[in-house]
Protein backbone atom coordinates (compact mmCIF):
# COMPACT_ATOMS: atom_id res chain seq x y z
CA UNK A 1 0.00 0.00 0.00
CA UNK A 2 1.37 3.41 -0.92
CA UNK A 3 1.48 6.03 1.75
CA UNK A 4 -1.20 8.71 1.53
CA UNK A 5 1.22 11.38 2.64
CA UNK A 6 4.94 11.19 1.98
CA UNK A 7 7.15 13.97 3.25
CA UNK A 8 10.76 13.91 2.09
CA UNK A 9 13.29 16.15 3.81
CA UNK A 10 11.27 19.33 3.76
CA UNK A 11 12.77 22.53 5.12
CA UNK A 12 11.31 25.99 5.10
CA UNK A 13 13.07 29.20 5.90
CA UNK A 14 11.67 32.70 6.09
CA UNK A 15 14.62 34.94 5.33
CA UNK A 16 17.15 33.91 7.99
CA UNK A 17 14.67 32.08 10.22
CA UNK A 18 14.47 28.33 9.79
CA UNK A 19 10.86 27.40 10.56
CA UNK A 20 10.95 23.77 9.45
CA UNK A 21 14.20 21.85 9.54
CA UNK A 22 14.52 18.70 7.45
CA UNK A 23 11.33 16.84 8.32
CA UNK A 24 10.63 13.35 7.04
CA UNK A 25 7.68 11.06 7.51
CA UNK A 26 4.97 9.15 5.75
CA UNK A 27 1.42 8.49 6.74
CA UNK A 28 -0.97 5.69 5.89
CA UNK A 29 -4.69 5.16 6.04
CA UNK A 30 -5.94 4.75 9.58
CA UNK A 31 -3.19 6.79 11.14
CA UNK A 32 -4.14 9.75 13.28
CA UNK A 33 -1.04 11.80 13.75
CA UNK A 34 -0.77 14.44 16.46
CA UNK A 35 1.70 17.26 16.02
CA UNK A 36 2.87 18.48 19.37
CA UNK A 37 5.17 21.33 20.10
CA UNK A 38 5.45 24.71 21.74
CA UNK A 39 4.26 27.81 19.91
CA UNK A 40 6.57 28.59 17.03
CA UNK A 41 7.79 24.99 16.75
CA UNK A 42 6.81 24.79 13.09
CA UNK A 43 3.51 22.89 13.35
CA UNK A 44 1.43 25.39 11.40
CA UNK A 45 4.16 25.96 8.82
CA UNK A 46 4.44 22.21 8.23
CA UNK A 47 0.68 21.95 7.74
CA UNK A 48 0.69 24.91 5.39
CA UNK A 49 3.35 23.18 3.31
CA UNK A 50 1.38 19.91 3.26
CA UNK A 51 -1.65 21.74 1.84
CA UNK A 52 0.43 23.63 -0.70
CA UNK A 53 -0.27 27.01 0.86
CA UNK A 54 3.47 27.45 1.28
CA UNK A 55 6.25 26.00 -0.81
CA UNK A 56 9.09 24.32 1.07
CA UNK A 57 12.54 25.80 0.54
CA UNK A 58 13.73 22.26 -0.15
CA UNK A 59 12.35 18.73 -0.12
CA UNK A 60 9.28 17.21 -1.70
CA UNK A 61 5.81 16.01 -0.78
CA UNK A 62 3.68 13.28 -2.28
CA UNK A 63 -0.05 13.21 -1.71
CA UNK A 64 -1.66 9.88 -2.60
CA UNK A 65 1.37 9.19 -4.80
CA UNK A 66 1.23 12.55 -6.63
CA UNK A 67 3.95 15.16 -6.31
CA UNK A 68 2.07 17.97 -4.55
CA UNK A 69 3.65 20.95 -6.26
CA UNK A 70 3.53 19.41 -9.71
CA UNK A 71 -0.15 18.44 -9.37
CA UNK A 72 -1.37 21.09 -6.98
CA UNK A 73 -4.97 21.03 -8.14
CA UNK A 74 -5.37 17.27 -8.36
CA UNK A 75 -3.52 16.58 -5.11
CA UNK A 76 -5.69 19.04 -3.21
CA UNK A 77 -8.76 17.03 -4.11
CA UNK A 78 -7.56 14.39 -1.64
CA UNK A 79 -7.10 16.86 1.19
CA UNK A 80 -9.53 18.45 3.60
CA UNK A 81 -7.99 21.31 5.52
CA UNK A 82 -9.03 23.40 8.49
CA UNK A 83 -6.48 26.21 8.81
CA UNK A 84 -5.46 27.71 12.15
CA UNK A 85 -8.41 29.49 13.77
CA UNK A 86 -10.78 27.94 11.22
CA UNK A 87 -11.26 31.06 9.05
CA UNK A 88 -14.64 31.28 7.30
CA UNK A 89 -16.49 33.79 5.15
CA UNK A 90 -18.37 35.35 8.04
CA UNK A 91 -20.74 37.42 5.97
CA UNK A 92 -22.19 34.31 4.29
CA UNK A 93 -24.86 31.99 5.61
CA UNK A 94 -23.78 28.46 6.52
CA UNK A 95 -25.57 26.91 3.56
CA UNK A 96 -24.29 29.49 1.05
CA UNK A 97 -20.77 28.92 2.29
CA UNK A 98 -20.93 25.13 2.16
CA UNK A 99 -22.58 25.25 -1.28
CA UNK A 100 -19.73 27.43 -2.48
CA UNK A 101 -17.18 24.88 -1.29
CA UNK A 102 -19.13 22.11 -3.04
CA UNK A 103 -19.21 24.09 -6.28
CA UNK A 104 -15.48 24.75 -6.20
CA UNK A 105 -14.79 21.11 -5.42
CA UNK A 106 -17.22 20.00 -8.09
CA UNK A 107 -19.22 17.93 -5.63
CA UNK A 108 -22.86 17.02 -5.95
CA UNK A 109 -24.54 19.30 -3.44
CA UNK A 110 -27.52 17.09 -2.70
CA UNK A 111 -26.23 13.91 -1.13
CA UNK A 112 -22.78 14.76 0.17
CA UNK A 113 -23.79 18.00 1.72
CA UNK A 114 -26.83 16.68 3.54
CA UNK A 115 -24.74 13.81 4.91
CA UNK A 116 -22.15 16.22 6.30
CA UNK A 117 -24.82 18.59 7.65
CA UNK A 118 -26.30 15.67 9.51
CA UNK A 119 -22.93 14.40 10.72
CA UNK A 120 -22.02 17.76 12.20
CA UNK A 121 -25.54 18.62 13.29
CA UNK A 122 -25.70 21.91 11.40
CA UNK A 123 -29.39 21.81 10.45
CA UNK A 124 -30.50 24.55 12.79
CA UNK A 125 -27.91 27.10 11.64
CA UNK A 126 -28.05 26.60 7.87
CA UNK A 127 -29.70 29.93 7.18
CA UNK A 128 -27.79 31.84 9.81
CA UNK A 129 -24.89 34.12 8.93
CA UNK A 130 -21.62 32.58 10.04
CA UNK A 131 -20.55 35.60 12.10
CA UNK A 132 -23.62 35.18 14.31
CA UNK A 133 -22.74 31.57 15.17
CA UNK A 134 -21.20 30.41 18.43
CA UNK A 135 -17.58 29.31 18.41
CA UNK A 136 -18.60 25.65 18.55
CA UNK A 137 -20.80 25.96 15.49
CA UNK A 138 -18.12 27.90 13.63
CA UNK A 139 -15.68 25.06 14.26
CA UNK A 140 -18.22 22.57 13.01
CA UNK A 141 -18.81 24.60 9.85
CA UNK A 142 -15.02 24.65 9.42
CA UNK A 143 -14.92 20.86 9.73
CA UNK A 144 -17.91 20.45 7.41
CA UNK A 145 -16.08 22.50 4.79
CA UNK A 146 -13.13 20.12 5.04
CA UNK A 147 -15.28 16.99 4.82
CA UNK A 148 -17.78 17.62 2.00
CA UNK A 149 -15.63 15.82 -0.56
CA UNK A 150 -14.92 12.88 1.75
CA UNK A 151 -11.14 13.41 1.55
CA UNK A 152 -8.61 10.68 2.16
CA UNK A 153 -6.43 13.07 4.10
CA UNK A 154 -7.62 15.46 6.75
CA UNK A 155 -5.35 18.21 8.07
CA UNK A 156 -6.63 20.07 11.11
CA UNK A 157 -4.71 22.90 12.73
CA UNK A 158 -5.77 23.03 16.38
CA UNK A 159 -9.29 21.76 15.74
CA UNK A 160 -10.49 22.06 19.35
CA UNK A 161 -8.87 25.37 20.21
CA UNK A 162 -11.32 27.61 22.08
CA UNK A 163 -14.06 25.02 22.50
CA UNK A 164 -15.70 24.14 25.80
CA UNK A 165 -15.07 20.66 27.27
CA UNK A 166 -18.27 19.18 25.83
CA UNK A 167 -17.55 20.50 22.36
CA UNK A 168 -13.97 19.28 22.60
CA UNK A 169 -15.24 15.85 23.47
CA UNK A 170 -17.61 15.86 20.47
CA UNK A 171 -14.91 16.95 18.03
CA UNK A 172 -12.48 14.34 19.37
CA UNK A 173 -15.08 11.64 19.06
CA UNK A 174 -15.68 12.67 15.46
CA UNK A 175 -11.98 12.73 14.60
CA UNK A 176 -11.51 9.31 16.14
CA UNK A 177 -14.39 7.96 14.10
CA UNK A 178 -13.11 9.50 10.87
CA UNK A 179 -9.61 8.28 11.61
CA UNK A 180 -10.50 4.69 10.78
CA UNK A 181 -11.08 5.54 7.13
CA UNK A 182 -8.61 8.37 6.58
CA UNK A 183 -5.19 9.73 7.36
CA UNK A 184 -5.54 12.57 9.80
CA UNK A 185 -3.00 15.09 10.96
CA UNK A 186 -3.92 17.34 13.84
CA UNK A 187 -1.85 19.89 15.66
CA UNK A 188 -2.48 20.76 19.24
CA UNK A 189 -0.82 21.80 22.40
CA UNK A 190 -3.38 20.01 24.48
CA UNK A 191 -1.51 16.88 25.46
CA UNK A 192 -4.51 14.88 26.65
CA UNK A 193 -5.94 15.31 23.16
CA UNK A 194 -3.09 13.34 21.68
CA UNK A 195 -3.62 10.52 24.14
CA UNK A 196 -7.34 10.54 23.46
CA UNK A 197 -7.37 10.43 19.65
CA UNK A 198 -3.97 9.86 18.09
CA UNK A 199 -2.21 6.62 17.35
CA UNK A 200 0.97 8.42 16.41
CA UNK A 201 2.70 11.43 17.93
CA UNK A 202 5.34 13.79 16.68
CA UNK A 203 7.00 16.32 18.88
CA UNK A 204 8.43 19.33 17.10
CA UNK A 205 10.66 22.01 18.48
CA UNK A 206 12.44 24.79 16.64
CA UNK A 207 11.40 23.25 13.35
CA UNK A 208 12.99 19.89 14.13
CA UNK A 209 11.20 16.59 14.48
CA UNK A 210 12.28 15.27 17.89
CA UNK A 211 10.06 12.24 18.31
CA UNK A 212 7.92 10.15 16.00
CA UNK A 213 6.28 7.31 17.89
CA UNK A 214 3.02 6.00 19.34
CA UNK A 215 1.70 7.97 22.32
CA UNK A 216 2.30 4.95 24.60
CA UNK A 217 5.95 4.75 23.62
CA UNK A 218 6.38 8.47 23.98
CA UNK A 219 5.03 8.20 27.52
CA UNK A 220 7.78 5.70 28.36
CA UNK A 221 10.30 8.48 27.90
CA UNK A 222 8.70 10.37 30.74
CA UNK A 223 10.92 10.52 33.85
CA UNK A 224 7.98 9.54 36.04
CA UNK A 225 7.12 6.53 33.86
CA UNK A 226 6.69 3.38 35.94
CA UNK A 227 6.89 5.20 39.24
CA UNK A 228 4.97 3.49 42.01
CA UNK A 229 3.04 6.02 44.08
CA UNK A 230 2.06 4.80 47.50
CA UNK A 231 0.81 6.15 50.80
CA UNK A 232 -0.56 4.45 53.92
CA UNK A 233 -2.74 5.56 56.81
CA UNK A 234 -0.32 4.21 59.42
CA UNK A 235 2.67 6.38 58.55
CA UNK A 236 3.62 9.64 56.95
CA UNK A 237 5.11 9.49 53.49
CA UNK A 238 8.53 10.48 54.81
CA UNK A 239 8.50 7.72 57.40
CA UNK A 240 7.45 5.21 54.77
CA UNK A 241 10.25 6.39 52.51
CA UNK A 242 12.82 5.80 55.26
CA UNK A 243 11.41 2.36 55.98
CA UNK A 244 11.45 1.31 52.33
CA UNK A 245 14.97 2.59 51.87
CA UNK A 246 16.20 0.12 54.47
CA UNK A 247 14.73 -2.80 52.52
CA UNK A 248 16.41 -2.47 49.20
CA UNK A 249 18.51 0.08 47.38
CA UNK A 250 16.00 1.75 45.08
CA UNK A 251 17.60 3.96 42.51
CA UNK A 252 15.03 6.62 42.99
CA UNK A 253 12.73 7.15 45.92
CA UNK A 254 11.20 10.44 46.89
CA UNK A 255 8.17 12.13 48.43
CA UNK A 256 5.79 14.18 46.33
CA UNK A 257 2.41 15.56 47.42
CA UNK A 258 2.39 13.25 50.46
CA UNK A 259 2.95 10.23 48.26
CA UNK A 260 5.99 8.08 48.35
CA UNK A 261 7.27 7.69 44.79
CA UNK A 262 9.53 4.78 43.83
CA UNK A 263 10.98 4.09 40.41
CA UNK A 264 10.28 0.46 39.47
CA UNK A 265 12.99 -1.15 37.43
CA UNK A 266 11.31 -4.50 36.99
CA UNK A 267 8.07 -6.34 37.71
CA UNK A 268 9.78 -8.08 40.66
CA UNK A 269 10.25 -4.64 42.21
CA UNK A 270 6.51 -4.13 42.04
CA UNK A 271 5.58 -7.48 43.52
CA UNK A 272 8.26 -7.16 46.18
CA UNK A 273 6.81 -3.86 47.34
CA UNK A 274 3.19 -4.94 47.26
CA UNK A 275 4.02 -8.10 49.19
CA UNK A 276 5.91 -6.12 51.77
CA UNK A 277 3.04 -3.68 52.28
CA UNK A 278 0.57 -6.57 52.65
CA UNK A 279 2.80 -8.42 55.09
CA UNK A 280 3.05 -5.31 57.25
CA UNK A 281 -0.76 -5.07 57.14
CA UNK A 282 -0.59 -1.37 56.34
CA UNK A 283 -3.88 0.33 55.57
CA UNK A 284 -3.24 1.52 52.05
CA UNK A 285 -4.45 5.01 51.23
CA UNK A 286 -3.08 5.22 47.74
CA UNK A 287 -1.42 2.77 45.40
CA UNK A 288 -0.84 3.46 41.69
CA UNK A 289 1.73 3.06 38.99
CA UNK A 290 2.44 6.13 36.87
CA UNK A 291 1.99 5.51 33.15
CA UNK A 292 4.17 8.48 32.33
CA UNK A 293 3.14 12.00 31.56
CA UNK A 294 3.13 13.53 28.14
CA UNK A 295 3.67 17.05 29.42
CA UNK A 296 6.79 15.82 31.20
CA UNK A 297 8.24 14.41 27.99
CA UNK A 298 7.16 17.56 26.25
CA UNK A 299 8.99 19.76 28.75
CA UNK A 300 12.07 17.50 28.84
CA UNK A 301 12.40 17.75 25.07
CA UNK A 302 11.32 21.25 24.25
CA UNK A 303 12.60 23.24 27.18
CA UNK A 304 15.70 24.81 25.75
CA UNK A 305 16.51 27.24 28.57
CA UNK B 1 -15.10 28.07 -16.01
CA UNK B 2 -17.51 26.66 -13.42
CA UNK B 3 -15.08 27.47 -10.66
CA UNK B 4 -14.55 30.98 -11.97
CA UNK B 5 -18.30 31.56 -11.92
CA UNK B 6 -18.58 30.12 -8.41
CA UNK B 7 -15.96 32.58 -7.19
CA UNK B 8 -17.79 35.44 -8.91
CA UNK B 9 -21.06 34.37 -7.34
CA UNK B 10 -19.56 34.08 -3.89
CA UNK B 11 -18.01 37.52 -4.13
CA UNK B 12 -21.30 39.07 -5.21
CA UNK B 13 -23.12 37.37 -2.32
CA UNK B 14 -20.56 38.95 0.01
CA UNK B 15 -21.04 42.42 -1.49
CA UNK B 16 -24.75 42.35 -0.87
CA UNK B 17 -24.50 40.64 2.52
CA UNK B 18 -22.86 43.77 3.93
CA UNK B 19 -23.92 47.41 3.61
CA UNK B 20 -20.90 48.04 1.34
CA UNK B 21 -22.87 47.38 -1.84
CA UNK B 22 -25.80 49.63 -0.93
CA UNK B 23 -23.62 52.44 0.35
CA UNK B 24 -21.47 52.30 -2.76
CA UNK B 25 -24.36 52.36 -5.19
CA UNK B 26 -26.15 55.14 -3.31
CA UNK B 27 -23.06 57.32 -3.12
CA UNK B 28 -22.20 56.65 -6.75
CA UNK B 29 -25.67 57.69 -7.90
CA UNK B 30 -25.81 60.72 -5.61
CA UNK B 31 -22.39 62.01 -6.58
CA UNK B 32 -22.82 61.39 -10.29
CA UNK B 33 -26.09 63.36 -10.17
CA UNK B 34 -24.60 66.10 -8.07
CA UNK B 35 -21.59 66.52 -10.31
CA UNK B 36 -23.68 66.50 -13.47
CA UNK B 37 -26.21 69.07 -12.34
CA UNK B 38 -24.11 71.40 -10.18
CA UNK B 39 -20.54 71.19 -11.39
CA UNK B 40 -21.32 70.08 -14.92
CA UNK B 41 -23.94 72.81 -15.52
CA UNK B 42 -26.22 70.27 -17.13
CA UNK B 43 -29.08 72.74 -17.64
CA UNK B 44 -27.04 75.81 -18.53
CA UNK B 45 -25.35 74.05 -21.44
CA UNK B 46 -28.75 73.66 -23.01
CA UNK B 47 -27.85 70.53 -24.96
CA UNK B 48 -29.56 67.16 -24.86
CA UNK B 49 -26.39 65.20 -24.10
CA UNK B 50 -24.88 63.30 -21.20
CA UNK B 51 -21.43 64.77 -21.76
CA UNK B 52 -21.43 66.57 -18.43
CA UNK B 53 -22.49 63.30 -16.77
CA UNK B 54 -19.78 61.07 -18.23
CA UNK B 55 -17.12 63.74 -17.85
CA UNK B 56 -17.04 63.14 -14.09
CA UNK B 57 -16.80 59.36 -14.16
CA UNK B 58 -12.98 59.13 -14.02
CA UNK B 59 -13.00 61.27 -10.86
CA UNK B 60 -15.78 59.28 -9.26
CA UNK B 61 -14.01 56.00 -10.01
CA UNK B 62 -10.77 57.39 -8.70
CA UNK B 63 -12.17 57.35 -5.14
CA UNK B 64 -15.01 54.88 -5.29
CA UNK B 65 -13.29 51.99 -7.08
CA UNK B 66 -10.43 51.73 -4.55
CA UNK B 67 -13.13 51.72 -1.87
CA UNK B 68 -14.50 48.51 -3.39
CA UNK B 69 -11.19 46.89 -4.17
CA UNK B 70 -9.29 47.71 -0.98
CA UNK B 71 -10.90 44.84 0.91
CA UNK B 72 -10.84 42.22 -1.83
CA UNK B 73 -7.53 40.62 -0.85
CA UNK B 74 -6.65 42.58 2.26
CA UNK B 75 -9.65 41.22 4.11
CA UNK B 76 -8.95 37.64 3.02
CA UNK B 77 -5.42 38.03 4.33
CA UNK B 78 -6.50 39.57 7.59
CA UNK B 79 -9.24 37.05 8.37
CA UNK B 80 -7.19 34.10 7.14
CA UNK B 81 -9.77 33.01 4.56
CA UNK B 82 -7.04 33.35 1.93
CA UNK B 83 -5.60 30.14 3.33
CA UNK B 84 -8.93 28.41 2.92
CA UNK B 85 -9.51 29.77 -0.57
CA UNK B 86 -6.05 29.17 -2.01
CA UNK B 87 -5.80 25.61 -0.70
CA UNK B 88 -8.97 24.57 -2.54
CA UNK B 89 -8.42 22.77 -5.84
CA UNK B 90 -8.79 25.92 -7.92
CA UNK B 91 -6.18 27.85 -9.88
CA UNK B 92 -5.03 31.29 -8.79
CA UNK B 93 -6.05 32.62 -12.20
CA UNK B 94 -9.63 31.49 -11.67
CA UNK B 95 -9.75 33.13 -8.26
CA UNK B 96 -8.35 36.43 -9.55
CA UNK B 97 -10.64 36.45 -12.59
CA UNK B 98 -13.64 35.60 -10.41
CA UNK B 99 -12.93 38.40 -7.98
CA UNK B 100 -12.37 40.87 -10.79
CA UNK B 101 -15.51 39.82 -12.65
CA UNK B 102 -17.64 40.22 -9.54
CA UNK B 103 -16.29 43.72 -8.97
CA UNK B 104 -16.78 44.60 -12.64
CA UNK B 105 -20.36 43.31 -12.70
CA UNK B 106 -21.04 45.23 -9.53
CA UNK B 107 -19.78 48.45 -11.14
CA UNK B 108 -21.89 47.64 -14.19
CA UNK B 109 -24.93 47.44 -11.96
CA UNK B 110 -24.13 50.87 -10.50
CA UNK B 111 -23.76 52.21 -14.06
CA UNK B 112 -27.03 50.67 -15.20
CA UNK B 113 -28.78 52.25 -12.25
CA UNK B 114 -27.92 55.69 -13.65
CA UNK B 115 -30.57 55.06 -16.35
CA UNK B 116 -32.83 57.87 -15.04
CA UNK B 117 -30.19 60.24 -16.47
CA UNK B 118 -30.63 58.71 -19.86
CA UNK B 119 -34.44 58.89 -19.55
CA UNK B 120 -34.16 62.54 -18.48
CA UNK B 121 -32.17 63.68 -21.52
CA UNK B 122 -34.41 61.70 -23.83
CA UNK B 123 -37.43 63.36 -22.23
CA UNK B 124 -35.92 66.85 -22.49
CA UNK B 125 -34.60 66.59 -26.01
CA UNK B 126 -33.29 64.26 -28.68
CA UNK B 127 -29.76 63.25 -27.73
CA UNK B 128 -27.52 61.06 -29.85
CA UNK B 129 -28.17 57.74 -28.16
CA UNK B 130 -25.29 56.14 -30.06
CA UNK B 131 -22.86 58.48 -28.33
CA UNK B 132 -24.49 57.75 -24.99
CA UNK B 133 -24.16 54.00 -25.54
CA UNK B 134 -20.50 54.39 -26.53
CA UNK B 135 -19.92 56.50 -23.43
CA UNK B 136 -21.43 53.86 -21.23
CA UNK B 137 -19.20 51.23 -22.81
CA UNK B 138 -16.19 53.51 -22.38
CA UNK B 139 -17.02 54.21 -18.77
CA UNK B 140 -17.46 50.49 -18.11
CA UNK B 141 -14.11 49.68 -19.73
CA UNK B 142 -12.39 52.40 -17.78
CA UNK B 143 -13.88 51.16 -14.50
CA UNK B 144 -12.30 47.77 -15.32
CA UNK B 145 -8.93 49.49 -15.56
CA UNK B 146 -9.35 51.13 -12.16
CA UNK B 147 -10.60 47.85 -10.66
CA UNK B 148 -7.69 45.77 -11.90
CA UNK B 149 -5.21 48.25 -10.42
CA UNK B 150 -7.11 48.35 -7.13
CA UNK B 151 -7.37 44.58 -6.78
CA UNK B 152 -3.68 44.18 -7.53
CA UNK B 153 -2.71 46.73 -4.86
CA UNK B 154 -5.02 45.01 -2.39
CA UNK B 155 -3.11 41.76 -2.89
CA UNK B 156 0.07 43.41 -1.63
CA UNK B 157 -1.10 44.29 1.87
CA UNK B 158 -3.38 43.12 4.64
CA UNK B 159 -4.09 46.71 5.63
CA UNK B 160 -7.16 48.10 3.90
CA UNK B 161 -6.27 51.75 4.53
CA UNK B 162 -2.90 51.32 2.87
CA UNK B 163 -4.55 49.48 -0.02
CA UNK B 164 -6.97 52.37 -0.46
CA UNK B 165 -4.41 55.18 -0.35
CA UNK B 166 -1.91 53.46 -2.63
CA UNK B 167 -4.66 52.51 -5.10
CA UNK B 168 -6.00 56.07 -5.24
CA UNK B 169 -2.50 57.39 -5.83
CA UNK B 170 -1.70 54.97 -8.65
CA UNK B 171 -5.11 55.40 -10.22
CA UNK B 172 -4.61 59.16 -10.03
CA UNK B 173 -1.32 58.88 -11.92
CA UNK B 174 -2.98 56.78 -14.61
CA UNK B 175 -5.86 59.22 -14.82
CA UNK B 176 -3.89 62.39 -15.23
CA UNK B 177 -0.82 61.17 -17.09
CA UNK B 178 -2.07 62.93 -20.23
CA UNK B 179 -2.56 66.32 -18.60
CA UNK B 180 -0.03 69.14 -19.25
CA UNK B 181 0.94 69.28 -15.60
CA UNK B 182 2.39 65.75 -15.81
CA UNK B 183 3.64 65.96 -19.38
CA UNK B 184 5.49 69.24 -18.80
CA UNK B 185 7.34 67.59 -15.98
CA UNK B 186 8.52 64.76 -18.26
CA UNK B 187 9.05 66.70 -21.49
CA UNK B 188 11.68 68.88 -19.86
CA UNK B 189 14.07 65.95 -19.57
CA UNK B 190 12.60 62.71 -20.94
CA UNK B 191 12.31 63.54 -24.63
CA UNK B 192 9.27 63.54 -26.86
CA UNK B 193 8.94 59.81 -27.45
CA UNK B 194 8.71 58.92 -23.78
CA UNK B 195 6.36 61.83 -23.11
CA UNK B 196 4.07 60.57 -25.86
CA UNK B 197 4.06 57.08 -24.38
CA UNK B 198 3.17 58.46 -20.98
CA UNK B 199 0.43 60.57 -22.52
CA UNK B 200 -1.03 57.55 -24.28
CA UNK B 201 -1.36 55.77 -20.93
CA UNK B 202 -3.79 58.38 -19.72
CA UNK B 203 -7.25 57.19 -18.77
CA UNK B 204 -8.61 60.65 -19.51
CA UNK B 205 -7.25 60.77 -23.05
CA UNK B 206 -8.48 57.27 -23.91
CA UNK B 207 -11.79 57.87 -22.26
CA UNK B 208 -12.45 61.20 -23.93
CA UNK B 209 -12.16 59.57 -27.36
CA UNK B 210 -14.70 56.95 -26.50
CA UNK B 211 -17.09 59.38 -24.82
CA UNK B 212 -17.25 61.38 -28.03
CA UNK B 213 -18.86 58.31 -29.53
CA UNK B 214 -15.79 56.86 -31.23
CA UNK B 215 -14.97 53.34 -30.08
CA UNK B 216 -11.42 53.24 -31.36
CA UNK B 217 -9.80 49.83 -31.60
CA UNK B 218 -6.70 51.22 -29.89
CA UNK B 219 -8.71 52.41 -26.91
CA UNK B 220 -10.30 49.01 -26.59
CA UNK B 221 -6.90 47.34 -26.73
CA UNK B 222 -5.53 49.87 -24.25
CA UNK B 223 -8.10 49.23 -21.54
CA UNK B 224 -8.25 45.47 -22.05
CA UNK B 225 -4.49 45.05 -22.00
CA UNK B 226 -4.23 47.26 -18.94
CA UNK B 227 -6.79 45.06 -17.20
CA UNK B 228 -4.99 41.86 -18.16
CA UNK B 229 -1.62 43.26 -17.18
CA UNK B 230 -2.74 44.05 -13.64
CA UNK B 231 -4.69 40.81 -13.25
CA UNK B 232 -1.62 38.92 -14.40
CA UNK B 233 0.54 40.80 -11.87
CA UNK B 234 -2.05 39.86 -9.27
CA UNK B 235 -1.73 36.14 -10.11
CA UNK B 236 2.05 36.38 -9.94
CA UNK B 237 2.04 38.11 -6.54
CA UNK B 238 -0.28 35.49 -5.10
CA UNK B 239 1.70 32.58 -6.51
CA UNK B 240 4.92 34.10 -5.23
CA UNK B 241 3.52 34.54 -1.75
CA UNK B 242 3.88 30.76 -1.38
CA UNK B 243 7.64 31.08 -1.32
Amino acid sequence: MTALVEVNNISKSFESFLAVDDINFSLEKGEVLGFLGPNGAGKTTTMRILTGFLKPSSGSIKINGLDLFKNLKKAREFIGYVPEGSPLYNEMTTIDFLSFICEIRNIDKGQNLSKIIKLLDLDEVLLQKIDTLSKGFKRRVGLAQALVHDPKILILDEPTDGLDPNQKHEVRKLIKKLGKEKSIIISTHILEEVKAICNRTMILSNGKLLIDDTPTNVLKKSSSYNNLLVSVHDKSANELKKELQTLKSFKYIDVNNNLCSIKLKSTTDASFLSNYLLKKKYAIKHYSINKGQLDEVFRQLTNTE
Amino acid sequence: MRQFLSITKRELISYFATPVAYVFITIFLLLSGLFTFYLGNFFEIGQASLGSFFEWHPWLYLFLVPAITMRLWSEEKKSGTIELLTTLPVSTLNIVLGKFMAAWLFTLLALILTFPMWITVNYLGTPDNGVIMASYIGSFLMSGGYLSIGIFISSLTKNQVIAFIVSVTICFLFTVSGLPIVLDFFSSWAGEAITDVIASFSFLANYSDISRGIIDFRTLVYFLSLIFLFLYLNVITLDNSRN
